[in-house]
């Protein structure tokens, strides 16, 4: 029994490897079950829009399931560095699973392209925007608007400390000052104290950092207790949730975001509107829905990335060698300015976040939807 | 901070703690009848919230579906049950269409009234009535068979049923929150204290509740036989109590509180699938430190909670939750104190 499993597995493994050694082989690693899976499904419907070949070569698409678990995550990375051999990782969506296949993905000095924030390295690409972008069009929008305190009120993790962290300095070198700081967690029942708190110290503008349907609780309880200045909202509030649970309490909320999910919204002299309008056309492709996520945007991007980058690569080495994936590296590293859903790249090999400072777009809620500001 | 600010923190601790108040007496009485720790207490409160927001949204609520699942389940169960013991056709049927009655009556309801524009008190009592229902069948899943079983054992079904329940909510409920309208939109104004009309029918709600459970484990024949049970279940088997029938309506009466918490809180806050959870082990914190024993000790507890909660959110929210689960480390180190040796040996 046991040497019929070996001989088949030798068997499929010996049919894997020929098949890999013409064509483009890509390992993609996401969660289809699981708490990531709200994120990892419409990114897996995403990719499998891969344009068959690229510059001719054969593209083989590989999709693979973590279950939200790094575990089988970096179980996955190492099927995919040893048995399939693939020419560049994808994934994954979650900032733990990512970070398990980074070092296995360096050892075996293949590219992987994470859709989720997390740590950089040699071989690894961030997808998703740094809070320093996108803090960076926050700060423009506060200078402009003559704020002079600033209130924080943030989820009491990774994502709240991100922002506090990024804007920091920024406020400093501002002259903004940093009149209080509030934490609260995803599942409180009560923000009534925080918001108490911030009102009695009367800042300028609120800055709001918390995701989905909880981003508008603080606001709802600032405006209870009758705080009356400007409010902020990061990129984890954009959803159209802020508006079907905040009602009238978000009215005026500005709000900084990605381009992806704006689309044809965005004004004309974004660079990212085309592809944003294209990605929006082939998300409801394949999908049927109208509500852009903008995880799936990432994977958009990377399909965008990949048929600048593998053309360049192919002109020195073919795929399924080692001297294909260094070349694949080095494309990504000097391929210079490309223009994704998500923004403006510019990846080098001392910064692999990349995203310029044209990337994000401030928008204020204005009727119960978003509208982009010029 | 002025008066005035003291004032507002303690208006929503206690509206909170009234809350927890509801959950912890609601998880004193599950261990004193059954003595099971009843961690996933919090899960009903989400499933109440979620369910009036989907009849809210002319939805079918996920309930429905867990609810007529959990009824299939059970009927099986007692089904082989019967089958094994050799029982007639008539038994059989008697012991599978008993347990599948009221849940496929409810679900038929709420399927064929889910998409009408309902009155407000109409969807409270559908939400009422799926969450209800599903205490008993889940006593009678997961528990009933192990009844004998030690406290540990049963506290470990405890922890699945928790995770299967978040998981069963994830599935049916999605991962988006919900936020339902107030039921009362009013404005008061005590002193210079503001105080919104949901509040009001929190307190309201939640001591009529108190009242009402404090008449019926005093006054009635049911009411009676879950406190015989609870003092000495060998005793209350040999007066003619039945234990099943005694952990099940326990667990109908704390999936109703569940459900009628969820109903109280979700205009206040946005709940999702996995909200339910720290809300009940704050009620849960409650009751041990009233010792799982004593409800007066559990409500004053709660509201207790409710205001720590308020003011450390106040004064260092980023270290509130830590504040609040600290507590329990003092109290039962004191607790412990007054245990002696010859109790301990049990």
């Amino acid at each position: 029994m046991k040497l019929k499993q070996t001989l088949v597995a030798f068997a499929t493994f010996g049919a894997v490897s020929t098949a890999a050694w013409a064509d483009i082989n890509i390992g993609v690693n996401l969660s289809l079950t699981g708490g990531g899976a709200a994120l990892g499904l419409p990114m897996q419907s995403m990719i499998k829009t891969f344009p068959q070949s690229i510059a001719g070569e054969k593209v083989n698409v590989i999709i693979l399931d973590d279950a939200s678990d790094p575990g089988k995550a970096a179980q996955n990375a190492r099927r995919f560095v040893n048995q399939d051999k693939v020419d560049v990782i994808f994934g994954a969506n979650l900032t733990p699973t990512t970070m398990a296949i980074g070092p296995i993905a360096t050892e075996a000095k293949t590219v992987q392209i994470s859709g989720a924030p997390g740590k950089d390295g040699e071989f690894v690409f961030i997808l998703p925007q740094g809070f320093n972008v996108m803090a960076h069009a926050m700060m423009q929008h506060l200078k402009a608007k003559g704020v002079k305190t600033l209130g924080f009120i943030g989820y009491s993790d990774g994502y709240g400390e991100g922002w506090l962290k990024a804007m920091e300095p920024m406020l400093k070198e501002a002259n903004i000052k940093l009149v209080g700081v509030e934490r609260f967690a995803r599942t409180d029942t009560s923000v009534t104290p925080q918001a108490l708190k911030l009102v009695s110290a009367n800042p300028d503008a609120v800055l709001v950092v918390a995701s989905g349907s909880i981003a508008p609780m603080p606001e709802i309880a600032l405006r209870d207790r009758g705080y009356k200045g400007l409010t902020y909202q990061t990129h984890g509030a954009a959803s159209p949730d802020l508006m079907r649970i905040g009602g009238k309490a978000v009215e005026g909320t500005f709000l900084v975001s990605g381009p992806a999910i704006f689309a044809d919204k965005l004004p004309d002299g974004h660079p990212s509107k085309p592809v944003s309008i294209d990605f929006a056309k082939k998300f409801k492709e394949a999908t049927g829905s109208d509500k852009l996520s903008p995880f799936a945007g990432h994977a958009y991007d990377f399909i965008v990335v990949m048929e600048k980058a593998v053309p360049i690569a192919l002109k020195k080495a073919k795929p399924g060698t080692e001297s294909f994936r260094l070349a694949l590296l080095d494309a990504l590293n000097t391929m210079g300015r490309t223009v994704i859903s998500h923004g403006v790249m510019n990846w080098s090999a001392s910064d692999h976040w990349g995203y310029t400072n044209e990337t994000g777009v401030m928008v204020v809620v204005k009727n119960g939807s978003f509208e982009v500001l010029k | 901070m002025d008066i005035t600010i003291a004032g507002m923190l303690a208006v929503d601790g206690l509206t909170n703690g009234a809350i927890y108040a509801l959950l912890g007496l609601a998880t004193v009485m599950v261990f004193v009848v059954t003595r099971v720790i009843f961690i996933p207490q919090g899960e009903f409160v989400a499933f109440g919230a979620l369910t009036l927001a989907m009849f809210i949204d002319h939805k079918v609520p996920g309930t429905v579906w867990l609810l007529l699942i959990m009824a299939f389940a059970v009927a099986l169960q007692e089904g082989i049950g019967v089958l094994r013991s050799g029982a007639t056709v008539k038994q059989f049927l008697k012991c599978t269409v008993k347990p599948l009655l009221i849940p496929v009556i409810t679900a038929g309801f709420s399927i064929w009234l889910a998409p009408y524009d309902l009155p407000m008190w109409s969807m409270v009592s559908l939400s009422l009535a799926l969450v209800t229902a599903m205490g008993p069948l889940l006593y009678r899943l997961a528990y009933q068979s192990l009844e004998s079983a030690t406290p540990l054992v049963l506290l470990i079904v405890s922890v699945g049923v928790h995770f299967a329940l978040t998981g069963l909510a994830l599935l049916f409920f999605g991962p988006e929150g919900f936020r339902n309208p107030a039921f009362w939109d009013e404005r008061l104004q005590i002193g210079a204290v503001p105080i919104n009309g949901q509040a009001v029918i929190i307190f309201v709600t939640a001591l009529l509740f108190i009242l009402a459970l404090w008449y019926f484990f005093g006054n009635t024949l049911f009411g009676k036989a879950l406190r015989a049970t609870a003092v000495n279940r060998n005793g209350a088997r040999l007066m003619g109590i039945s234990t099943h029938t005694a952990g099940q309506l326990t667990f109908t009466l704390a999936a109703f509180i569940g459900a009628l918490s969820g109903l109280l809180i979700g205009p206040t806050t946005t709940i999702l699938y996995d909200s339910g959870f720290l809300i009940g082990l704050k009620g849960f914190v409650a009751a041990v430190i009233a010792g799982l024993a004593s409800y007066p000790g559990a409500l004053v507890v709660a509201l207790g909670v409710g205001l720590v909660e308020a003011f450390s959110a106040f004064w260092a929210s980023a270290f509130k939750e830590v504040i609040v689960f600290a507590l329990i480390l003092p109290a039962l180190w004191l607790r412990s104190r007054h245990v002696t040796d010859d109790e301990e040996e049990h």
